[in-house]
């Protein structure tokens, strides 16, 4: 029975070959391709190639836009930096300056100070000076009038001017 | 009409019945008139189907033309991306303005094979009037294009200017055999492709009838559907990809 049907099959040929269907299926099929190809070309295919387009600039403007933030994030840096650097420089500087004051005042102070007190000290010279002046004499008139009260003790009479002139040789001595 | 009524007759007999390509039957979609060329028939019905489906993914998948595409209009982008990548590979730079076509016949062919693959559905790609028509047309399209672009030098594409000198002309002779057969081959592969898949696979079904046999023939069934799917894409992806070679010829005939 099988083969039988199959065989009928066979002998009705393939429905691919039967060739009164031939034009129906080609001018169809044309239609149909030419629909196709005007929805492609017209529609589909432009757009698609627009956002395709389209998502590539953005990325690459994306790309760059943070490229872009990426260098102003560093400029920023550079410039936090060099403010940095800046401070830190004007400071030493104020330090040196306040240093470099102070150090002239001291300095002054000192100067006047000294002045003062070498001032001070020649006016101690010179009041020992005057001191040790008198002492002296006061020494040699007290050694007179030992000398003088010493010999008058003794009973001789000499005249106040040998005296004067021994007293004087001998404290030289 | 008479090859109708044979079909018709083979219906009356009982039993175990293979009709593995009465699937492939041309019939008017209305009434039972004879098929003229403007009938509509089920070969209309299907290719208006994959007209629709192409439009569905291409233009109402893409229509809200985001920058973060969604899921049809991702495959869209893949489908284009991808015959796009084919044609600037295949034929260099000068080939994209050919991109369009390649495209439609890419998207038709790949549609119509799988729109085939639905139980009960016709397969407009398995019949060698449809996949001749495509085949010639690129091959007299391409043709064309050689003549007009290269002017005589096309014949260059015949005559091997490496090989010894006294071999060119048998091998030119080889050459412009295998060009024209070109054509045949590209239109008779498809077409035989998807018709013994279907066959292969109605075959098996014929099979269910029988107890004994049905788990087995569903197992065959799934198999071969399985094998079918890649079958589809693969005929659809070596058609446009030949295309694309025989457009390369056109565009550079010199080897």
């Amino acid at each position: 029975m099988a083969t039988e049907t199959v065989a009928t099959e066979v002998n009705a040929g393939m429905p691919q070959l039967n060739f009164e269907t031939f034009p129906n299926q080609i001018f169809w099929l044309l239609v149909a391709l030419v629909v196709i190809y005007l929805m492609l070309s017209r529609v589909a295919l432009p757009r698609i190639s627009a956002i395709l387009a389209e998502r590539s600039g953005t990325i690459s403007n994306d790309l760059a836009a943070a490229e872009d933030l990426k260098n102003q994030a560093a400029a920023a840096e550079k410039s936090y930096e060099k403010a940095l650097a800046d401070a830190r420089s004007e400071s030493n500087r104020i330090a040196d300056e306040a240093r470099a004051e102070a150090q002239k005042d001291l300095d002054a102070a000192l100067a006047e100070a000294d002045a003062k007190i070498s001032a001070q000290t020649a006016e101690a010279e010179a009041a020992i000076a005057e001191i040790r002046a008198n002492a002296t004499q006061n020494v040699g008139e007290v050694a007179r009038d030992v000398a003088q009260a010493l010999v008058s003790t003794m009973g001789v009479d000499v005249n106040a001017d040998a005296i004067n002139e021994a007293v004087t040789a001998r404290m030289k001595g | 009409m008479a090859t109708e009524t044979a079909y018709d007759g083979a219906e009356e007999t009982g039993g175990l019945v293979f009709h593995p390509l009465d699937q492939f039957i041309v019939k008017p979609l209305f009434g039972d008139g004879p098929v003229h060329w403007y009938t509509p028939t089920n070969v209309t019905l299907w290719l208006a189907i994959a007209v629709l489906c192409i439009a569905a993914l291409f233009i109402w998948g893409t229509r809200s033309r985001s920058t973060i595409p969604g899921r049809g209009q991702s495959i869209a982008e893949l489908m284009y991306g991808f015959t796009h990548k084919m044609v600037e590979d295949i034929t260099g730079k000068e080939g994209l303005k050919y991109f369009p076509y390649i495209m439609t016949l890419f998207m038709f062919i790949l549609f119509a094979n799988y729109l085939g693959l639905i139980p009960m559905s016709f397969s407009t790609t398995s019949h060698i009037a449809a996949t001749a028509v495509l085949g010639f047309g690129v091959f007299f399209a391409v043709t064309i294009l050689g003549f007009v672009l290269n002017g005589p030098s096309f014949l260059k594409l015949f005559w091997m200017s490496e090989a010894p000198l006294f071999l060119r002309p048998i091998i030119a002779v080889i050459e412009i055999i295998s060009y024209f057969v070109r054509p045949v081959s590209h239109s008779v592969r498809l077409a035989g492709n998807i018709t013994a898949g279907h066959a292969v696979i109605k075959v098996f079904a014929a099979f269910a009838a029988l107890a004994a046999v049905s788990p087995l023939s569903v197992l065959a069934i799934t198999a071969i559907y399985g094998l079918e799917i890649l079958v589809c894409g693969i005929q659809a992806y070596v058609f446009t990809i030949l295309t694309c070679v025989y457009l390369k010829d056109a565009l550079h005939p010199a080897h």
